[in-house]
């Protein structure tokens, strides 16, 4: 999943921003966001069973 | 009003700009002067399906029948010429048995409209949008 979230925040970082700085700050902010949003949602889901 | 030469020209430049983007990912930025963008799209998209295909992901057929399975196949074709090697050497037959069949299956999808994302990027680059 980390390796996942890296790639797209990579992709999307390259896109969305032109200097190197800007890309380097949305990608962190978004790969960080997609880590955060997974442990959170797994915390959300672990009451419910399969 | 009848497109002028110049016009059908830059709509034909158009035209290959985007499939080169598509066929090979980064393509378009390369050839816009784009050096690094291009780059990094060159590495990280066929790396990212070569990922999925190692992880016994599936590259789907196009049925049909089943929309959900029609749309997967048309997102993994996004990724363009790596698509048609690996499906021509054998690669993503996918193993529903394996741990990582889904994880698979996610980068070989997220990898082809990735592309398309950037082939649309080199268009608006192209159109001096961007």
């Amino acid at each position: 999943m980390a390796i996942f979230a890296f790639f797209v925040s990579l992709v999307f970082a390259v896109i969305a921003k032109d200097e190197p700085r800007d890309q380097l700050r949305f990608g962190s902010l978004m790969f960080g966001g997609f880590l955060a949003s997974a442990v959170v949602l797994g915390w959300l889901m672990y009451p419910f069973p399969l | 009003m009848r497109a002028t030469a110049a016009e059908e020209t830059q709509s034909g430049t158009l035209v290959l700009l985007c499939l080169a983007s598509w066929i090979i990912p980064g393509a378009g930025h390369l050839w816009l002067g784009r050096r690094a963008k291009g780059l990094i799209f060159l590495v990280a998209l066929p790396l990212m399906f070569a990922i999925g295909v190692a992880i016994r992901g599936r590259l789907f057929p196009f049925e049909l029948s089943d929309p959900l399975v029609g749309l997967a196949a048309l997102a993994d074709l996004g990724i363009g010429a790596v698509y048609f090697i690996a499906s021509s050497l054998g690669y993503g037959g996918g193993d529903v048995r394996a741990v990582t069949y889904e994880y698979g299956n996610a980068f070989l999808i997220v990898a082809g409209l990735l592309n398309m994302l950037v082939v649309i990027d080199a268009y608006d680059v192209a159109l001096g949008r961007k």
